[in-house]
């Protein structure tokens, strides 16, 4: 299992643009990713569960992945945080 | 056979071609229970991709005919659709209590949009909500087996036909195929009406059983001009009504020839002829139809047509394109005017028995002041760019105009302080509520102009939903009531060296014209298609006639009709 903590810096938190963007890069993969914030875990590559966390600024959260290509899954998953200017 | 209804008219103009009707299909279900689960989940998943097939086709060709944008709210349905936290809620539900499809989709999507909808500090999430609601819908209707209308699709001319239409109705219209809109309810004012004057199509609006007297597919003609509505035509009539449709053709020619005329009366007297705009995009209509100036651009387009509250740059950049669009032309920009019949999915409002007399327009910007303070000094900014003049809407205290204008002058100097180049800007008020308009001759003392917006003060002063059609009655312009506070705000700009304008629909009225012209009204703000006919009008009116007119209708007609009949016998 891969795992990686992110502190988020976007003002609006995940939600809008980037969230669609985050589940489309989860989505490419076949191993389970979840998004876990305040001790809740959703699945990745759902829009509904994403979006129902509400990840404001400030938040620190957890990305883990599962799978044959975990390690690839979290680094797609990094560097879209940080293309879309979500975490440093 | 054919069947004629009569409707309001609400934009000139003769179309004919086939109807396409735009109305929600019956999607009600019963829930039962199943025995083969395999079956059922298959039924779903059947609708599922016929859903994203669907989905996939609109968002081609909406990326194709609206744009990129318009086009990016069917992708935010096609990932609900494909969402394993949603389908697969729904197909456990039905493999673990063995009900059927619909009624698993429903609950499933009644726990999501419950959800959505409680997180109110995130007016995004609650926007989704709609989403869900349009995802489930289209499901529902696979699953259903009927059909959903899919306006983005439209591919030949039509006529659309519709109870009613709301602005994401007509996003979603391909524009270049919509020759008419007819419907069953609304007045002059609906946002059909007005956005079928932009479009510079026929309307006919408030003709209460269009939706069941026309079949989808019927040919259809539309006499925009005297509300007319000629279902299933014979060929003679058809004949009949080229022939119109020619005349306003060659008409509005005739009238094209007057786009670059000053607009000056019989006598010699000038006036100043604007048009009303909602978008950046409206200004080739202005220019098109030789406009003076734009004497209203509703700014709450800019944030319907967005997903969150629009950013001080995009809003700078919209107010530039128009100011610079003008070339040095006046460019009278009201600020934001939501609540009433306007909404904003990420701006929850509280639910109001009367939302025209509720929280609305300067009322939330005073409240909101940070909405407010973006959206003036976007335009504080873009005032370097052009001519441009500012006025607050729903103004009913001489405090709130205070208090309107002290915060505008605070972002000013914030500006000015940062070295931002800023222009000579006008601060005006828009005249729509009775307690200001009586107190004009104290407001015209801090104001620099008034702008009258007629749909609303009418409202407001016969006490009468203009939207609500048993009342409709009570929707007067030449009452001698209305008039005589009209003269009121006029004569008290007159009286302190400050302009009075019109940006109503009044402005552009044929009747109402020749009375104004009387009043001295200095600036009329309409439809930009109505200017080349008022310019054409203005034309055959002398001043000095029209001020006894306008004498008679304010002081010896007693009601609405008098003075319909008045100006008709007047003015030839």
């Amino acid at each position: 299992m891969e795992k990686r903590d992110f502190h988020v810096v976007a003002e609006t938190g995940i939600h809008a643009r980037p969230a669609t963007l985050l589940v489309q890069a989860a989505s490419k993969f076949n191993s389970d990713i979840n998004l876990e914030y305040k001790g809740k875990s959703v699945n990745l590559k759902s829009i509904m569960g994403v979006m129902s966390l509400g990840v404001g600024q400030g938040a620190d959260v957890s990305i883990t992945a599962e799978g044959s290509d975990e390690a690839d899954a979290i680094a797609a998953i990094e560097e879209t945080m940080k293309k879309e200017g979500l975490c440093d | 056979m054919t069947k004629t209804l009569k409707g309001i008219a609400a934009s000139d103009g003769v179309a004919i071609a086939k109807a396409y009707l735009l109305v929600q299909p019956d999607l009600s279900f019963s829930k039962s229970a199943i025995s083969d689960v395999a079956k059922e989940t298959d039924r779903l998943q059947n609708a599922i991709d016929k859903s994203n097939a669907e989905l996939q086709q609109i968002r081609d060709s909406a990326a194709q005919s609206l744009g990129e944008e318009e086009a990016q709210v069917f992708d935010a349905h096609m990932m609900i659709l494909s969402d394993p936290e949603f389908t697969g809620a729904v197909k456990r539900k039905i493999t673990d209590e063995h009900v059927n499809a619909e009624s698993a989709l429903d609950e499933v999507s009644t726990t999501f949009i419950g959800m959505f909808e409680a997180m109110t500090d995130n007016p995004y999430m609650q926007e989704r909500a709609a989403d869900v609601r349009d995802v489930t819908k289209r499901i529902m209707a696979h699953l259903l087996g009927v059909e959903l209308s899919n306006p983005a699709l439209i591919h030949e001319e039509v006529v659309i036909v519709a109870h009613d239409l709301t602005p994401s109705d007509t996003a979603q219209l391909n524009k270049k195929y919509v020759k008419a809109f007819v419907t069953d309810i609304g007045g002059r004012t609906a946002h059909s009406a007005i956005m079928a004057r932009t479009l510079e199509i026929p309307a006919i609006v408030g003709a209460g059983s269009v939706t069941t007297d026309i079949q989808a597919d019927d040919q259809i003609i539309v006499d925009g001009n005297n509300g007319d509505i000629v279902i299933k035509p014979s060929a003679d009539e058809v004949t009949k009504y080229q022939n119109l449709a020619k005349e306003y053709a060659e008409q509005k020619a005739e009238w094209q020839k007057l786009k670059n005329a000053s607009t000056e009366t019989a006598n010699g007297v000038h006036f100043e002829l604007a048009a009303n705009i909602g978008t950046p995009k409206d200004l080739d209509g202005v220019l098109a139809n030789g406009a003076e100036a734009v004497g209203l651009y509703r700014t709450e387009f800019l944030y319907m047509d967005s997903p969150e509250l629009p950013t001080e740059d995009d809003q700078f950049e919209a107010y530039k394109a128009v100011l610079e669009g003008m070339k040095g032309k006046p460019v009278v920009v009201r600020t934001m005017d939501i609540g009433g019949d306007k909404h904003l999915p990420y701006l929850p409002l509280p639910e109001e028995m009367n939302p025209f007399l509720g929280y609305r327009a300067i009322r939330i910007s005073l409240d909101r002041q940070d909405i407010f303070r973006t959206q003036l000094r976007a335009l504080i900014r873009a005032s370097a760019f052009g001519q441009l003049r500012i006025m607050f809407p729903m103004i009913a205290t001489l405090q709130e105009f205070r208090s309107a204008k002290a915060v505008f002058e605070e972002e000013k100097a914030k500006l000015v302080a940062a070295g931002t180049k800023v222009g000579e800007i006008q601060l005006g008020m828009m005249i729509e509520i009775p307690a200001a308009a009586v107190l004009a001759d104290q407001f015209a003392k801090e104001v620099d102009f008034f702008s009258i917006g007629t749909n609303d003060l009418i409202q407001y002063t016969m006490a009468a939903d203009r939207g609500n059609e048993h009342v409709s009655y009570l929707y007067q312009p030449y009452n001698p009531s209305i008039l005589r506070l009209i003269k009121h705000v006029i004569d008290s700009a007159h009286k302190e060296g400050k302009w009075a304008g019109m940006c109503g629909e009044a402005a552009g009225d044929p009747i109402m014209v020749p009375i104004l012209v009387g009043l001295g009204l200095d600036e009329f703000s309409m439809s930009a298609t109505s200017i080349l006919k008022v310019r054409s009008l203005m034309k055959r009116l002398s001043t000095e006639d029209m001020a006894k007119l306008t004498d008679a209708a304010l002081n010896v007609s007693l009601t609405n009709e008098d003075n319909i009949k008045l100006v008709k016998d007047n003015v030839k």
